[in-house]
């Protein structure tokens, strides 16, 4: 007992020091993960990043134009539960973020290559789909079609957000609907899957990319692992629904690391006829 | 079977089947019994015409509520089974085939629930896995081919949760769906008959119309998966179907639904042959409406429909940004 109380005294006294690895546990100086853009050195974790911290990694420098900064949830159910009513929840997530909705959306140059970016941020109400992240994609798809750019976006979401109800779930057609007519025209539509991309995310628009690319152990699947275990009453195998393990089945083009993601996307996009 | 809601009404109904049984044709027996079904009857009205939507839930998932076999019985004259997806199987709880509905002749596709627990055993409760949907797909491309429209019955609880479906890409399949049947060049029809449940629902259900029996219901989840998750307990289904908003009206009223095709007095399950009329009137009819349309139309209507769905805030603001 005495033991646990001094070890737990020692960590206190240099508290932003270490960063603790979620996956191996291993300590690791806060500056040298933030140097390695939030990968973990010992066994590659890949850490959810902020939307803007993506971004950061992505567009050239100044380069950045953003769209639909504007659209906010709005509450269309009127919706309230045991917690309250969900207006309330989304305006203190927007007022603690300074974010407006579970994507950031717009356009800006790769490596001197314009393209079109949505990014999810797992932070706003774990990275929901609702009313307001399909439109914003909606529209980002939209601009892309109109101005013949190719369209990236990176997944990070539990699913469909509940407290719009049926509206969150009619965004998955809405949003494939974008793509499918992305697809008609001939431009490019990259998916990106970070950790996690589950549910109603994983079952629209992010695995229909021509090109679907993950982080490492990024967990991806449609279906809850508990609801699953449930429902089958077995053991899962460990590497169930990662990133590893929908490449093996066929639904991963490419795993890549986050430091090489930018290079890799514009090696990617030569390819197209436009380039 | 009855539903617990109906508790007072099934009291009344043993009443009257006593009097009837005990009756020798006595004049006074029989204006009594006559009065008797009277009040049961316009009790069942006023009940059915005010049930709460996790009431409306129980009559949804009614054991003998009409299931996609009765449908293919009682509304279409001919049906042409359609087996498998080409790669991996043959999945039971999405099937679907050639079909004819009066002199019309469509593709229909469509979750297959059991009635008793042997059959649903084998359709899986009318959860489609991976081969269901690109089943459903095949025979949707395969219908575009031909210029058939494509009529998709929803009754499921959701996709099926398993392993293997995973291993085979749930997502994926249904993901493709959505995108596929966003730009099919057919007219596309869908009924909601029981549970709409989900991403396993939507599935297929891409339509240029979407239409709803008055009883069933449609959610981003189940009111039980809600209340576990936002309430932390599975009992309070009865609000989480309340704050869902997942009765035909609702939807009608966010824009999600075009219809709803009224189920006689006390649900589907009491009166099969008077559904079927109604379901085949009103199928008829859209398909006779969309027929008219040009594929370049028919796409655009569709693709605009489902744009239009969502409700958000996009004033401008001071704070932020
Ligand atoms: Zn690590």
């Amino acid at each position: 007992m005495g033991w646990f109380t001094r070890k737990k005294a020692a960590v206190e006294e240099k508290p932003d020091l270490w960063t603790v690895c979620p996956a191996c546990k291993a300590h690791v100086y806060k500056e040298e993960w933030q140097a390695a853009l939030k990968v973990c050195p010992q066994c590659n974790y890949h850490e959810r990043l902020a939307c803007t911290e993506r971004l950061a990694l992505l567009a050239d420098e100044d380069s950045f134009m953003e769209f639909d900064a504007d659209i906010r949830p709005a509450d269309p159910l009127k919706f309230s539960d045991a917690k309250g009513p969900y207006a309330d929840k989304a305006q203190q997530t927007v007022e603690k973020l300074k974010l407006n909705e579970s994507i950031l959306t717009g356009g800006c140059k790769m490596n001197g290559r314009s393209v079109v970016l949505g990014i999810m941020d797992f932070r706003f109400l774990g990275g929901s789909l609702a009313s307001g992240t399909g439109e914003k994609i909606f529209l980002a798809a939209d601009y892309a079609l109109r101005h013949k750019l190719p369209f990236i976006i990176f997944s990070a979401s539990g699913g469909a957000r509940m407290h719009e109800g049926i509206l969150s779930l009619m965004q998955m057609a809405k949003t494939c609907a974008a793509i499918a007519r992305l697809n008609e025209d001939g431009i490019p539509y990259i998916s990106v899957m970070t950790d996690p991309t589950t549910g109603g995310v994983s079952a629209s628009f992010a695995m229909v990319g021509d090109i679907n690319i993950a982080e490492p152990k990024a967990l991806i699947g449609f279906a809850g692992r508990r609801v699953i275990e449930q429902t089958i009453k077995q053991k899962l195998p460990d590497d169930f629904q990662t990133a590893e393990y929908l490449q093996e089945h066929g639904f991963v083009d490419h795993i890549v690391n986050r430091a090489e993601m930018k290079d890799f996307l514009c090696r990617v996009l030569r390819y197209w006829k436009e380039n | 079977m009855d539903l617990e809601f109906e508790k007072s009404l099934v009291e009344l109904e043993q009443q009257m089947s006593e009097l009837e049984g005990g009756s020798d044709n006595n004049q006074q027996l029989n204006s009594q019994v006559t009065q008797l079904k009277r009040k049961i009857n316009s009790m069942r009205k006023k009940l059915y015409a005010d049930l709460t939507p996790w009431q409306t839930v129980q009559v949804a998932r009614h054991p003998e509520r009409p299931v996609l076999r009765d449908y293919i019985e009682g509304v279409f004259s001919e049906f042409i089974e359609l087996h498998g997806d080409r790669a991996f199987g043959d999945d039971k709880g999405i099937i679907g085939g050639f079909a004819s509905i009066g002199r019309q002749r469509v593709m229909l596709i469509g979750h297959q629930k059991g009635k008793t627990t042997e059959e649903n055993i084998a359709c899986n409760f009318g959860m489609g896995n991976p081969d269901g949907y690109r089943k459903a797909l095949r025979l949707m491309k395969l219908a575009e081919k031909y210029n058939l429209p494509v009529v998709s019955f929803i009754d499921t609880p959701g996709a099926y949760p398993g392993l293997e479906a995973e291993a085979r890409g749930q997502a994926e399949a249904i993901a493709r769906n959505l995108t596929e049947m966003a730009r099919l060049e057919v007219p596309v029809v869908v009924l909601v008959t029981g549970e709409g449940g989900s991403g396993g629902a939507l599935g297929i259900g891409v339509g240029n119309v979407v239409l709803m029996l008055s009883h069933a219901v449609y959610s981003v989840i189940s009111p039980e998966g809600c209340a576990s998750i936002l309430w932390r307990d599975g009992s309070k289904a009865p609000e989480a179907a309340a704050a869902l908003k997942i009765t035909a009206d609702a939807l009608l009223e966010l824009g999600v639904i075009d219809g709803i095709i009224e189920e006689p007095v006390g649900g589907a399950h009491r009166d099969h042959a008077a559904t079927f009329d109604a379901v085949k009137t009103e199928i008829s009819q859209q398909l006779a409406r969309l027929k008219k349309m040009s594929a370049r139309r028919l796409v655009e209507q569709r693709f605009k429909k489902f744009a239009m769905l969502g409700k958000f805030d996009n004033r401008k603001y001071a704070v932020h940004r």
